[in-house]
C-alpha cells in the first residue's frame, strides 16, 4: 500500500442532487468514485493524484435498469453483476451481458459499474465495443440539466471524454431494435478469466440471401479510443459474403486500425486477431 | 471519521480516514487478520469478503462505502467453534496447502454455493476465477467445492 | 495384540489445516510486536553504475526516521550464500535495478512510501548487460575478471571422463542439432516476502518471518552482525507459499530488518508489497541449451554434446548449484554411450536469480525432451518409440556414472501414460481432424526424472540432525528445521513418527521451526524432506520407542494410553527424553566434485507426462485441455498431499510454458503486477489425472523419494511437443505466447528447423 489514506478525502453526500451541487460548486475539485475497481488500484500503487473524491456508490438514482417498450435504460451505477442478472437485457443485448461477464472475476463484477467502465475511457475496456454496435446513447447530467449524445461521440481521444468538470454519466440507453440481427462478440485476453483485453471485437449484422444489408463493427485496443470500424463496414454493406469480400474487409480493418505495442501484446498481433475475429463472424452469416 | 457497520453479526464503529481500504480497517482497526493482502490490485482475491451478500475485494473498497452494511469475513463463517461445511471439506480434500489464498477462496465458494447450490465444474471454475492459488493447481479445490455442494442442503 | 496402525499411505488432514481454513493461521504480516516500527527499502533505479550522491528532500521530517546504510553494518557487508559477492546494502556501486541501498524505519507504516520517494540518489551510469549473448561477448565485464569474467561457474560433465571420439560423428546415420531457450519465472507465492526483526545488545538478533530455511538466515545474520550463531535466533512463521523464492532471499530481507531493529531500538516489520517483491526478489534462471546428437538409423543415441548456459543475474547466489542440477538432468533419463555437457552460469545486470522449484532441471529437461521429439521426427520414429529404445533401466549407468541399482522401469511408466491418456487414438484423431478445423489439437509427451536430496556428498556435508522429545504431558514432539509452506512437511513427518511409534496421528506434535529450539535438519529444498528428513524422523522415533520399551515401562504391544503412561513414568524418573539422530546415508554414495562423476543423488523419481493442447487459429492461443501424469516416487506417504503437489507443479509448469513472461525494460521488471504477470486461474487449468507407482527406496522414510520438484520438470516440453503436433511448427522457447505463435504461423517464408546432415557434412 503505497499511499497514505489519511491524505485523501472522500465525501458521500447521499443523493444525486447533492452530488451534482457539489460538482457544480467546485468543478474539478472532487473526482467521482463509484465501485472503486479502477481508482483504488491507483491508490494502492501510490498513483492516485486526485486527493478529494466524491462517492457515487450506493446512489439509487444511478443504479437501476428500466425497460420501456422501445428501450432499455441502464443507470451508470449499475454493476456488471446487475447487468448479467437482468434477464431481458441478457436476452436482447447479449453482447453487453457477455462483456460484463469478462470484466474481472465475480468480486470485481460485483463492484465495477458500467458508468465507471465508460468514463475511465480505456481503449481496452470491455463494454464499449458492445455499446458502440448497439448505438447506445449516453446521458450526461449536471446541476445545469442533462444532455444526451450518441456514445459514439463520447470519446475525444486517449482517456479524454466530453464530460465537463461538473458532469457525471447518468444513464445509458439501448434501443430495442435488434430483431433480425445476428450478434457476435469475442475478447482475446491474456488468459481465460480475469484478463486484460489484447483486443476484442463486437459485431451485429443483418444478412439476406448472403448479402449484408447492415453491419456494425466495433473493437477494443485497435485505436486510442474504443471505436467503430466504418471503413470495414463500408467494405461489407450491400455485398455478398464471398472470400473476396472477406479479404477486402480484413484489409480494410487492418488499414483503419492503429494498435500499439505495449507490455501486454503487439500491434501486429492485435490487428491480425481482430481481422480473424471479423472473419469468424462473417463466416456465420 | 466514524464509520459504522455490522461485521460477522456484531455492530462496530471505527474511526478511520474515509479512503482507508476496507482491507486495512479489517486487519488494523478490527484485528481481523484472516483477510489477507496478496496483491493490492484486486487480482488475487486473497482479500475477498462478503458485503451485503456480495463477494468483493476489500483492497478496492474505501471504508466509507461500507457504512451501514453487513460484512462477513472468514472469521464469521465457523458456527460456534464448529467448522462450516465448506471449511471441513477444504480440510478433508486438500483444498488448502499454504493457506494464504484459503480465506478468500472459502468465501468465494460460500458465495458461489449460495448462487448455485449444485454447481457444474464450469460454474465452479468461473466462480473461483478471481481467486488465484499458486500451490494447488485448483484440482483439490474443485473437489472440495463439489463435496461441500453435496453436503449443502438445497433451499 | 494391538493392530498396527496404518497412517503412512493414508491422508489425515494437514496438521495446521484447521487454522488455515478458519483464517486463524498467523502469517508474518498478521503479527505485531509491542513498540514495533515498519521498514522500507530504497533501491537503485539503474541497472549498473556508481552511486554519486544521496540527498534527503527536506520536506520529510527525517528526524522521525531511522536510516540505515552500508556504513551501519557491524560485520561484513555481504549476504552469504556460496560467495561474498553480493552486498547486504550497496555502498558505491550498483549492479542491478532494485538493488537495496538504504533502509528506512518509522513507527507509522503509511509514512514510508513518501519517504522512500524523497531519497534522491544520483548515479554515474555504466553500460549494462542483459542477455546471455551480451554477457558471453564480454564487451562489458560486469563480474569477475580474466578466466571468470562474467562467468559465475562452469562444469564439465563427461561420461566416463571421455570426450566424444570423432568417429562417432562420422559414422552416425543422423546428426541432429537444436537450440532451446527458457525464460525467467517469478515464484509468485501469494504471500509476499516479509519478516519482523528484533535486536538487543545482550541477546542479539531475533528474526521471524516467511521462509524455507531458518538456518540459512542464521548464517547470514552471523556474517552481517559478526555474532555467533547462538545470538542469531530465527523463527519461521506460517508461510504462504515459497517454491524456492524464500530459500535464499530471506537472508537479504532478514538482514535488512535486523539492521533497522538494531539502529532504531525497536522491533521492525519489513514486508514487501507485490510490486516490490516482483521487482526485487529472485526468479528462475533463464537458460539457453544447444544440443548436438549422433543417432543411428534404428534410433539409438550414440553421442550427445550439450551446451547449457544459465543467466544468474547480477550476483552468484545459488547459481553454481542450479547449474549443477541442471547439468545432471540435462541428458534426460536415457542411455548415452558418450555424453558431454559444457555448463556455464553467467552474469547479467538483472536482479539476481535464485532458487525456484526444479532448480535448473526444468530448464535442461525442456531442452532434451524437445530435442528427443526432433530426433524422432528426423529419423522417422514416433516420439514414444525413440524413447523406449534409449531409456535407462535397472542396472544401467547414468551419464555421471551412477549405477541404477534400484528398480527403474520407464518403459512401464510410458506404457501406462500412453494407455491412461489414450495417446495413440488421440494422436490419430487429431491428425485426421486438424486440417478441417480452426482449432488445432495435439498430444505430446515428456519422460524425465528428478534426483531427490542434495547432490553427491551434499547430504553428508549438511549432516542433518533431527530430535524427537517427550513433552511434559508425555506426547512425542518432533523438532526439525524443516518448514511447512503448503507442501505438507508438518503432516508427513507426524505421519512417519506416528506410524513408527504405533500412535494415533493426532497424538504426535511438531514444533514451530525456531532455531533456539530445533536442530538443523537442513534446508527445506531439493525434494529432500520426505526422503532425508523423513528417514531421520523414522529413525529417531524408533529409538524413542526402543528407549521406552527398554526402560521397562512400555510393553512390546501397547495402546496409546499405555504409551502416555509409560512416557510420564519415564519423565518422572529421568526428567526428559530427547532422542537426536544425525544423517547417515543408507548406502555408500560416491561423488567426485572435481570430475563431476559418481552418485549424483541417493534416489530418483521417474515420470512420463502427457499433455493435450488446443491451438486456436483465430487468436493463436494455446491451451492445455487435458493432462496425464504418471510417476514412480518410492512410497506415497499421503495420497491427498502427494496428488496436490503434482497438480500444483503441473499448473506452475503450464504457467512457465504458456503464460508467464518476465519483461525487463532497461533491467527493470516492467510487468511487476499480477494484472500483467499472468498465472493460470481456475478457468485456465485442464483436468489433471495423476497416477503413482511405488518402488520403495532404501533411503527414504517408509521407502519415500522426493516429489516436490518432479512435477514442474515435465509439462513444458510435453506441451510444446503437443503444440508441434497441433500446428506442425517446432517451437523451442518458453514462455510461448500467442504473439509468438502468431509470428511463426503467419510467416510463410519460415525456415524449417530440422538440420539433417549427412555424416560427411557433419564432420567437425
Amino acid at each position: 500500500m503505497r499511499s497514505n489514506a489519511a491524505q485523501y478525502d472522500l465525501i458521500a453526500p447521499g443523493t444525486l442532487e447533492a452530488v451534482l451541487e457539489i460538482l457544480a460548486h467546485s468543478p474539478g475539485r472532487y473526482t467521482p468514485i463509484a465501485g472503486g475497481t479502477e481508482l483504488m488500484v491507483a491508490l494502492g500503487a501510490g498513483h492516485l493524484e486526485p486527493r478529494k473524491l466524491i462517492s457515487l456508490w450506493g446512489l439509487d438514482e444511478l443504479r437501476f435498469i428500466e425497460t420501456a417498450p422501445n428501450a432499455v435504460v441502464i443507470g451508470a451505477g449499475s454493476t456488471f453483476t446487475d447487468i448479467r442478472r437482468h434477464t431481458l437485457l441478457a436476452r436482447e443485448f447479449p453482447l453487453l451481458a457477455e462483456a460484463a461477464s469478462w470484466t474481472g472475476g465475480i468480486a470485481n463484477q460485483n463492484r465495477g459499474t458500467l458508468g465507471g467502465n465508460i468514463v475511465n475511457a480505456s481503449p481496452a475496456a470491455d463494454s464499449p465495443p458492445a455499446l458502440l454496435v448497439y448505438e447506445a446513447l449516453v446521458t450526461l447530467i449536471s446541476a445545469r440539466g442533462e444532455r444526451t449524445i450518441p456514445y459514439r461521440d463520447f470519446h475525444l481521444g486517449y482517456k479524454k471524454t466530453v464530460l465537463a468538470p461538473d458532469e457525471i454519466l447518468h444513464r445509458i440507453t439501448l434501443l430495442r431494435n435488434m430483431q433480425g440481427y445476428k450478434q457476435y462478440i469475442r475478447k482475446v485476453g491474456t488468459r481465460n478469466a480475469q484478463a486484460i483485453s489484447k483486443t476484442a471485437l463486437a459485431a451485429i449484422a443483418r444478412a439476406n440471401q448472403g448479402i449484408i444489408e447492415d453491419i456494425r463493427i466495433a473493437a477494443a485496443s485497435l485505436r486510442e479510443i474504443p471505436t467503430r470500424l466504418p471503413a470495414t463496414e463500408h467494405a461489407l454493406i450491400g455485398n455478398l459474403i464471398t472470400p473476396e469480400t472477406i479479404a477486402a474487409a480484413r484489409a480494410a480493418l487492418i488499414a483503419e486500425s492503429k494498435p500499439i505495442d505495449d507490455i501486454r501484446s503487439t500491434a501486429r498481433y492485435r490487428a491480425s486477431v481482430a481481422a480473424n475475429l471479423l472473419e469468424e463472424f462473417l463466416l456465420t452469416l | 471519521m466514524n464509520i459504522t457497520f455490522t461485521i460477522n453479526g456484531e455492530e462496530k464503529t471505527v474511526e478511520a480516514p474515509p479512503m482507508k481500504r476496507l482491507l486495512d480497517v479489517l486487519r488494523e482497526d478490527l484485528h481481523l487478520s484472516g483477510t489477507k493482502e496478496g496483491c493490492g490490485e484486486g487480482e488475487c482475491g486473497a482479500c475477498a469478503v462478503i458485503v451485503n451478500g456480495d463477494l468483493v475485494n476489500s483492497c478496492l473498497i474505501p471504508v466509507l462505502q461500507v457504512e451501514g452494511t453487513q460484512i462477513t469475513t472468514i472469521e464469521g463463517l465457523a458456527i460456534d467453534q464448529r467448522l462450516h461445511p465448506i471449511q471441513q471439506c477444504f480440510l478433508e480434500e486438500g483444498g488448502a496447502q499454504c493457506g494464504i489464498c484459503t480465506p478468500g477462496m472459502i468465501l468465494a465458494t460460500h458465495h458461489l454455493l449460495q448462487k448455485y447450490p449444485r454447481p457444474t465444474l464450469l460454474q465452479i471454475q468461473e466462480g473461483l476465477s478471481g481467486n488465484l492459488c499458486r500451490c494447488t493447481g485448483y484440482s483439490r479445490i474443485f473437489e472440495a467445492v463439489k463435496t461441500a455442494a453435496n453436503v449443502t442442503p438445497v433451499p | 495384540m494391538e493392530e498396527r496402525r496404518q497412517i503412512v499411505g493414508q491422508s489425515p488432514p494437514r496438521k495446521e489445516g484447521a487454522a488455515k481454513v478458519t483464517g486463524r493461521a498467523q502469517y508474518v504480516d498478521d503479527l505485531t510486536l509491542p513498540g514495533m516500527w515498519y521498514g522500507a527499502t530504497v533501491r537503485s533505479t539503474i541497472p549498473r553504475g556508481r552511486i554519486v550522491s544521496i540527498a534527503f528532500d527536506p520536506a520529510i521530517p527525517w528526524h522521525e526516521f531511522t536510516i540505515v546504510s552500508a556504513a551501519d553494518i557491524p560485520g561484513e557487508n555481504t549476504i552469504i550464500h556460496l560467495t561474498r559477492d553480493q552486498p547486504c546494502l550497496a555502498s558505491t556501486r550498483v549492479n542491478h535495478a532494485a538493488e537495496p541501498i538504504l533502509l528506512l524505519a518509522h513507527p507509522n507504516r503509511s509514512a514510508l512510501p513518501a519517504a522512500v520517494a524523497a531519497v534522491q540518489i544520483t548515479y554515474e551510469e555504466l553500460p549494462a548487460v542483459f542477455t546471455i549473448e551480451d554477457s558471453e561477448s564480454q564487451k562489458e565485464i560486469i563480474w569477475g575478471e580474466g578466466e571468470t569474467a562474467n562467468i559465475f561457474k562452469t562444469f564439465l560433465l563427461q561420461k566416463n571422463q571421455q570426450p566424444i571420439p570423432e568417429e562417432v560423428w562420422q559414422v552416425a546415420d543422423f546428426i541432429v542439432e537444436g537450440e532451446y531457450r527458457t525464460g525467467a519465472q517469478e515464484q509468485l507465492y501469494i504471500e509476499n516476502n516479509g519478516v519482523i526483526a528484533e535486536y538487543s545488545a545482550e541477546d542479539g538478533v531475533i528474526v521471524r518471518g516467511s521462509m524455507q530455511c531458518p538456518y540459512y538466515v542464521v548464517e547470514a545474520l552471523e556474517h552481517v552482525f559478526n555474532l555467533p550463531a547462538e545470538k542469531c535466533r530465527v523463527i519461521q512463521t506460517e508461510t504462504g507459499g515459497a517454491f524456492g523464492g524464500k530459500e535464499d532471499f530471506p537472508s537479504v530481507i532478514g538482514s535488512h530488518a535486523a539492521l533497522l531493529a538494531m539502529k532504531s531500538g525497536h522491533p521492525v516489520k519489513l514486508c514487501y508489497d507485490r510490486a516490490e517483491d516482483m521487482a526485487a526478489t529472485t526468479k528462475r534462471h533463464p537458460s539457453r541449451t544447444r544440443i548436438r546428437t549422433a543417432v543411428s538409423r534404428d534410433g539409438k543415441l550414440l553421442a550427445g554434446e550439450i551446451d547449457f548456459v544459465i543467466d544468474g543475474g547480477a550476483y552468484v547466489t545459488l547459481s553454481p548449484v542450479v547449474l549443477s542440477r541442471g547439468t545432471i538432468h540435462a541428458p534426460g533419463p536415457y542411455n548415452w554411450p558418450y555424453l558431454t555437457v559444457h555448463a556455464k552460469a553467467i552474469a547479467t545486470n538483472i536482479p539476481p536469480h535464485g532458487a525456484f522449484r526444479g532448480f535448473g532441471a526444468p530448464q535442461s529437461i525442456f531442452a532434451i525432451e524437445r530435442h528427443m521429439d526432433k530426433i524422432a521426427r528426423t529419423i522417422g520414429l514416433t516420439p514414444e518409440e525413440l524413447r523406449r529404445r534409449n531409456f535407462l533401466s535397472t542396472g544401467d549407468y547414468t551419464a555421471t556414472g551412477q549405477l541404477l541399482s534400484d528398480r527403474v522401469d520407464l518403459d512401464r511408466l510410458l506404457t501406462r501414460a500412453l494407455k491412461e491418456s489414450n495417446y495413440e487414438a488421440k494422436r490419430a484423431q487429431f491428425a485426421k481432424e486438424n486440417p478441417h478445423s480452426p482449432i488445432k489439437r495435439g498430444i505430446g509427451l515428456a519422460s524425465f526424472f528428478h534426483g531427490a536430496g542434495f547432490t553427491g556428498s551434499g547430504e553428508r556435508r549438511l549432516a542433518s540432525v533431527v530430535t524427537i522429545e517427550l513433552t511434559p504431558t508425555g506426547q512425542p514432539r518432533i523438532l526439525v528445521s524443516s518448514t511447512e509452506f503448503g507442501q505438507g512437511t508438518n503432516t508427513i513427518l507426524c505421519q512417519i513418527a506416528a506410524e513408527t511409534l504405533h500412535l494415533p496421528y493426532d497424538d504426535v506434535l511438531i514444533a514451530r521451526p525456531d532455531t533456539a529450539l530445533v536442530p538443523n535438519s537442513g534446508p527445506t529444498v531439493a525434494s529432500r524432506t520426505a526422503m532425508v528428513v523423513g528417514k531421520l524422523v523414522e529413525r529417531a522415533a524408533q529409538k524413542l520407542l526402543d528407549t521406552l520399551i527398554h526402560s521397562g515401562h512400555l510393553p512390546e504391544s501397547f495402546t496409546a494410553e499405555d504409551f502416555r503412561r509409560a512416557a510420564m513414568l519415564y519423565l518422572a524418573q529421568h526428567g526428559e527424553l530427547r532422542v537426536t539422530i544425525e544423517y547417515e546415508p543408507a548406502t555408500k554414495i560416491f561423488w567426485d566434485d572435481e570430475r563431476f562423476s559418481g552418485d549424483a543423488y541417493p534416489a530418483y523419481a521417474w515420470a512420463v507426462y502427457v499433455a493435450e493442447v488446443a491451438v486456436d487459429t483465430a487468436s493463436y492461443t494455446a491451451q492445455v485441455t487435458n493432462f496425464h501424469a504418471v510417476q514412480e516416487v518410492g512410497r506415497v506417504l499421503n495420497p491427498t498431499l502427494a496428488t496436490g503437489q503434482i497438480e500444483g507443479g503441473i499448473a506452475q509448469a503450464i504457467g512457465y510454458a504458456l503464460y508467464e513472461k518476465c519483461l525487463w525494460q532497461n533491467g527493470t521488471l516492467a510487468n511487476n503486477q499480477m494484472t500483467n504477470y499472468i498465472i493460470p486461474t481456475s478457468a485456465d487449468v485442464p483436468p489433471m489425472h495423476v497416477f503413482f507407482e511405488e518402488t520403495p527406496s532404501p533411503h527414504g522414510a517408509f521407502g519415500a523419494k522426493g516429489i516436490g520438484e518432479l512435477p514442474i520438470d515435465g509439462p513444458a516440453p510435453a506441451i510444446l511437443n503437443a503444440i508441434e503436433q497441433a500446428t506442425g511448427i517446432a517451437f523451442n522457447q518458453v514462455p510461448l505466447l500467442p504473439e509468438d505463435i502468431y509470428e511463426r504461423m503467419t510467416d510463410e517464408s519460415a525456415q524449417t528447423d530440422a538440420v539433417v546432415l549427412s555424416p560427411a557434412e557433419a564432420a567437425v
